[in-house]
């Protein structure tokens, strides 16, 4: 027993000592480089087991590799140019209905049938390589010995090493905010208060963002970051977003209240600076949603609003359809495109399989959390634009920017039934090539 | 976890299947997972509600979905939603003349005949003006007038019947798409 007590005390000293080390520079925004070492040695070891497993690979043929970043090839344009692909073999019949326009729907109907593009974006992104997590791996075989051996260290370093070390970041970070914004919410309104309330909020967050050992690059800090008084636009993939934003600029988070700890969090946060908390009730009438929203943008000293049109977590291969609810508020919006590294760990939360504790802890037991983060120019809405053509203008240019497939799919639809007017589109969209036509031509 | 060619035993008439219809072995595994998918009550088998849940975007999803049920029947398992599937395989290059082998799903002729099916609902071997008249109301829901509809089914049976018995049967209508690359139209390819 007091063997024991000899070794704990001071293993517990250095722990202590490293929590320290991590925590002091990060309240400074500086960094000592061990997170950029960390991950250039990552990306060596992991590009060794990728070869490792590639080599084992050509060794037994006979296990072809599956991968679910879709399984069949979409080619073809829009609905017009098909059609008009299927007739152009009869020139004398352009118009009016042809026999083979049926094989266009036929087509169409048999591809989703056979994969739907939605689903596919609920579901966490296969890796062509193995990061030496088995979670991302489902084809994984027994490779070598030197693979598992590294694999089993890779085990014990981020359950025994990482996560402790990770968890306790976390609570301080978390409880420093709490601590943090409550004593700056003592203070009368001043310029010093809300500079006093930024460095609490920011240094709150860089904790938690080491905590969750994350790299996070930044593109076009200088010229594209929000402004007060505006909206700040960007793709959801996780909850740690909020975190990943918040650790370079401070926004006020919308949301709707919640209970338990993160209601006692919400409470504190907006002591020291105004964030829009919705009550559940109030979420329904999207009228005073928008009209909260618009007094919060009218006072321009007020930080930019952070909203994440998209409603729901996708999987970071794509962008689904914005809501049009924030655009239709008026005021300035900052797009911003997220997109992580999949080599180092998942950060999709796929909430339907998950819980938020254990996508917690799947998340601290990753090697890290890579992110680029581009600022794009801001953008309002046109003369002549509606609000939801202006949501698929921003979402084209975040998708364009973070490589992202941009689809016009609702996210919503991972829980419900697809509307009937999507149909009804489809037949408006033939009707036009058949008769929209027809009306012109005299016969 | 083993390789695929022993995941191929989990698959009913696997191997049957591989034979028949021309998939892999690893598109056979594919469509076995996306039969799963689609099986969410985990019955073992498809129902119309199933697939058409899939469809509700396209105009004439109802008669695909029929496409896969043989008359009077309810549920369809994978060795037959499989083989509906194969009709849908890109045709194979260089076939020798298949007189001699048994004609395959993806061929072209089977293609036209999934096709001409979706529009002849009642198998009778034509495609009446009735039965012309429900799909392109289907196809264009309410966008147009009963007038409208009435003239371009007019113009349709014109332009394709070429015997004048006022109905398109298979022949016609092969004729009427000889010029379409049906390959490329009616095959879905899987990404290697």
């Amino acid at each position: 027993m007091e063997n024991l007590g000899c070794v704990a005390g001071p293993i517990f000293q250095l722990w202590m000592f490293m929590v320290v080390f991590i925590v002091l520079p990060a309240m400074f925004g500086l960094s000592l480089g061990v997170t950029e070492v960390y991950i250039q040695v990552l990306v060596k070891i992991l590009e060794w087991a990728t070869l490792r497993i590639q080599r084992g690979r050509q060794e037994q043929p006979s296990a072809p590799v599956l991968l679910h970043t879709g399984i069949i090839e979409r080619v073809g344009g829009s609905m017009e140019e098909e059609m008009w692909q299927l007739r152009c073999s009869r020139p004398e019949a352009v118009v009016a209905f042809c026999l083979s326009d049926g094989v266009y729907f036929c087509k169409k109907g048999l591809e989703s049938i056979v994969e739907d593009q939605v689903t596919q974006r609920f579901s966490s992104e296969e890796l062509a390589s193995w990061n030496l997590l088995t979670r991302t791996n489902q084809n994984f075989h027994y490779i070598s010995l030197r693979l598992t051996i590294i694999w089993g260290l890779g085990v014990f370093v981020r359950y025994c090493i990482l996560l402790p070390l990770r968890i306790a970041l976390a609570s301080i970070g978390l409880s420093w905010l709490v601590i943090g914004t409550c004593v700056v919410g003592f203070l009368p309104e001043s310029s010093a208060k809300n500079w006093l309330s930024e460095l609490v909020h920011l240094t709150c967050y860089r904790i938690c963002a080491r905590g969750l050992s994350a790299t996070i690059h930044y593109h076009n800090k200088r010229e594209n970051r929000p402004q007060k008084g505006g909206i700040c636009v960007a793709n959801h993939t996780t909850p740690i977003d909020v975190v990943i934003l918040a650790n370079d600029g401070c926004y006020a988070m919308v949301g709707q209240t919640h209970g338990g700890l993160l209601g006692i969090l919400q409470k504190s946060m907006v002591r020291s600076c105004p964030h829009v908390w919705f009550e559940r009730s109030e979420m329904k009438d999207r009228n005073a949603v928008t009209r909260r929203l618009r007094h919060h943008i009218a006072a321009k000293t007020k930080l930019p609003i952070l909203i994440f049109p998209e409603g729901t977590c996708v999987n970071n291969t794509s962008v689904m359809m914005f809501k049009k609810g924030s655009f239709e508020v008026g005021g300035t919006i900052y797009p911003v495109a997220i997109k992580y590294d999949h080599r180092f760990g998942d950060a999709f939360w796929n909430s339907s399989k998950y819980s938020m504790l254990s996508y917690l802890m799947r998340t601290m037991t990753s090697w890290a959390i890579v992110v680029n983060v581009w600022y794009l120019p801001p953008m309002s809405i046109q003369d002549g634009e509606d609000a939801a053509q202006f949501a698929n203008r921003v979402k084209s240019v975040i998708a364009h920017q973070g490589g992202l497939l941009d689809l016009a799919w609702d996210g919503e639809l991972k829980r419900g039934k697809v509307k009937d007017s999507l149909k009804e589109e489809q037949q408006k969209m033939y009707s036009n090539i058949i008769v929209g036509q027809n009306n012109i031509r005299t016969k | 976890m083993g390789s695929s060619r022993s995941s191929l035993s989990l698959v009913p008439d696997g191997q049957q299947l591989l034979q028949e219809t021309g998939f892999s072995a690893a598109h056979l595994l594919r469509l076995h997972e996306r039969f799963r998918f689609l099986d969410k009550h985990g019955r073992g088998h498809l129902r119309s509600e199933d697939l058409e849940a899939e469809l509700s975007l396209n105009p004439i999803g109802d008669r695909i979905v029929g496409a896969f049920f043989q008359p009077g029947q309810e549920a369809v398992d994978f060795p037959s939603f499989v083989r509906v599937l194969a009709h849908f395989r890109p045709m194979e290059k260089n076939r020798t003349c298949a007189a001699v082998q048994p004609e395959r799903a993806n061929s072209r002729n089977r293609k036209l005949k999934f096709a001409f099916q979706l529009y002849d609902r009642d198998r009778d071997g034509k495609i009446s003006r009735t039965e012309l008249l429900q799909v392109l109301r289907e196809m264009l829901g309410l966008q147009v007038t009963e007038e409208q509809l009435q003239s371009i089914a007019e113009r349709g049976i014109q332009e394709a019947d070429l015997d004048r018995d006022d109905a398109i049967c298979f022949d016609e209508f092969r004729k009427s798409l000889e010029k379409v690359n049906i390959d490329q139209k009616m095959s879905v390819r899987f990404l290697e």
